[in-house]
């Protein structure tokens, strides 16, 4: 017998699709596929509008990664890569996205995805990646002012997350909800190092304490170690997350206490995702540059 | 005269009992989750293997991360004190003395007296402490010592990307899969290390002669790198150097029994 090994640590991977578009009809494919350290996306845009995503998980080389993002976000639509005019590679592994026109950086899609997302209003996007963590602040174009950004430590990274999620045997998923069954909220683990705070979790653990309250001690060092981001860069409202980690109620809420400031929510109807927004963003950057090209074509 | 030192660390605990100030004993116990109870039975064990009895212990003083853990003692001091106290008394020459434990590292300057004169510490990332080779050996599945070994056998210089310990398993395994052998992959994790230990010791002041104690000082392939990456004539590495900071301790009962004598 054969058991399979319960991943907790990821999440799970999501296709979406448009109803009532029917793609050849449409003037313009421009896709953005970002290729993350743990999760890689690709959304698809006709005529600027949103007609599919897929999120899924990063492979061990990037173009494949990058190819299977694609393919699940175009599986069952007749589509291929290459009916897209323009498509613009982002993230960690965006030089080697194999069908790319272009690089951007995930910190101007971010931006740029963001904007999208939450509106115009957006000054301040929190950016909460697998491996890294940007405050990035930018104007009512989704242009980017100024951006700092944290990938030296897991610590305030989604791999920080994870690794909490692996010890307790977690889903991921739960833990947000779960860090708020408490009575009290607890004092924080080290905030410092993910591999200090595992142990100091373990610890707690063996001390008695319930998996729901070294949840909330362990979301609350996260949220401070976040702020202390936040904080050196400023914040402006309207504040938007980004990335896995925004859909970790257990850090979100605790950062808006600390921070004074609550992040702007999508609606709960809403087809999106907050981890597509560097892709989304990606695309959004495609659409703009084929366009250019366009006029630029058409002029000459 | 019979003393003790304590040394109640984040992963063992050392006890040395000193007889006319000679080591009559040294236990190392795993800390555990209940300190006091492991530091308990190291003092027991250390008791016994001295072929004395608790009634015999005139002064008990208590140092490390835990030391306010453990109430039967009768004064703590800081790691500091404690490594600055053992490694002059075990080498007067030394002036730059490293301990790197578990979770911690320390490197402290001291002048020809022995006394402190600055110090520099890292209790705040694994990056920089015994965790982070302990935690590359194991996503490698190769014994601690047997990893600080093979790493003596490579030449090849590879440099690490990832400063953080979580991020460097991930790099690890890649360099696995990349086909880089062992030996050079275990190179590569002690250099990594040793770089951040020296930027440390910088910190503190680097004069030789330079000694190094802790349990990572077992470590044959950090210790070796870490001596290239200072620069310096040698590393001396103290006799039973994951003892450093219990014979520091113990040492510093010791003295401190003569001064309560003296006053009665």
């Amino acid at each position: 017998m054969t058991e399979e090994k319960h991943e907790f640590w990821r999440w799970s991977e999501r296709i979406w699709r448009a109803d009532g578009i029917d793609w050849k009809e449409a003037g313009s494919i421009t896709v953005g596929v970002d290729v993350g350290s743990v999760s890689s996306q690709a959304v698809v845009l006709t005529d600027g509008r949103l007609f599919a995503f897929c999120s899924t998980r990063t492979g061990s080389n990037s173009p494949d990664s990058a190819i299977k993002a694609v393919g699940g976000a175009l599986q069952g639509t007749g589509m291929t890569i290459e009916d897209a005019q323009y498509v613009v590679g982002t993230g960690y592994g965006r030089v080697n996205v194999p069908f790319a026109n272009r690089a951007i950086t995930e910190i101007a899609c971010h931006a740029r995805g963001a904007n999208f997302m939450a509106g115009s209003g957006v000054r301040t996007i929190l950016d909460m990646g697998g491996q890294d963590c940007k405050v990035i602040r930018c104007d009512d174009k989704g242009k980017v002012l100024n951006f700092i950004m944290n990938d030296k430590c897991a610590a305030g990274t989604g791999r920080g997350m994870e690794v909490i999620a692996d010890t307790l045997g977690v889903p991921i998923e739960d833990i947000g909800a779960r860090s708020f069954e408490i009575d009290e909220e607890p004092a924080p683990v080290s905030n410092v190092c993910t591999v200090f705070a595992k142990s100091e979790a373990t610890a707690l653990l063996k001390a008695g304490w319930s998996v729901n309250r070294v949840l909330a001690a362990y979301c609350s060092a996260m949220a401070e170690r976040v702020v202390s981001l936040i904080d050196r860069i400023g914040v402006e409202k309207d504040f938007f997350i980004t990335g896995g980690i925004a859909k970790n109620v257990g850090v979100v809420r605790r950062i808006e206490r600390k921070i004074g400031v609550e992040a702007v929510k999508l609606p709960a109807k809403s087809n999106l995702d907050p981890q597509i927004a560097g892709a989304l963003g990606a695309a959004l950057f495609a659409y703009a540059l084929l366009r250019k090209e366009q006029k630029a074509g058409a002029a000459a | 005269m019979i003393v003790v030192g304590i040394d109640v660390g984040s992963k063992n605990i050392h006890v040395v009992v000193l007889r006319d100030g000679e080591v009559a004993s040294r236990v190392a116990v795993p800390s555990g989750f209940e300190q006091e109870e492991a530091a308990r039975s190291g003092l027991a064990d250390a008791v016994a293997a001295a072929g004395v009895t608790h009634g015999d212990i005139e002064y008990v003083v208590a140092t490390g991360v835990g030391r306010k853990a453990i109430p039967f003692v009768q004064h703590r001091v800081t790691e500091v004190a404690a490594d600055a106290k053992g490694a002059f008394s075990l080498m007067p020459a030394v002036r730059t003395i490293i301990d790197v434990g578990a979770d911690e590292a320390r490197a402290i300057r001291v002048d020809a007296g022995g006394k402190v004169v600055d110090f520099a510490a890292n209790e705040k990332c694994a990056a920089g402490a015994g965790a982070f080779v302990e935690a590359m050996s194991r996503a490698l599945e190769v014994s601690l010592t047997r990893f600080g070994e093979i790493s003596l056998e490579s030449t090849e210089t590879i440099p690490m990307n990832a400063q953080c310990t979580v991020f460097a398993e991930s790099e690890v395994v890649s360099l696995i899969h990349s086909n880089t052998s062992l030996k050079d992959i275990a190179k590569a994790v002690h250099d990594a290390m040793a770089g951040r230990v020296s930027a440390m010791v910088r910190r503190a002041g680097l004069e030789e002669a330079v000694a190094i104690g802790g349990g990572v000082a077992c470590n044959v392939g950090f210790v070796k790198a870490l001596e290239e990456t200072l620069d310096v004539r040698e590393l001396h590495v103290l006799p039973d150097p994951e003892y450093l900071g219990a014979y520091g301790a113990a040492l510093i009962a010791a003295d401190l029994l003569v001064e309560r004598e003296d006053r009665a």
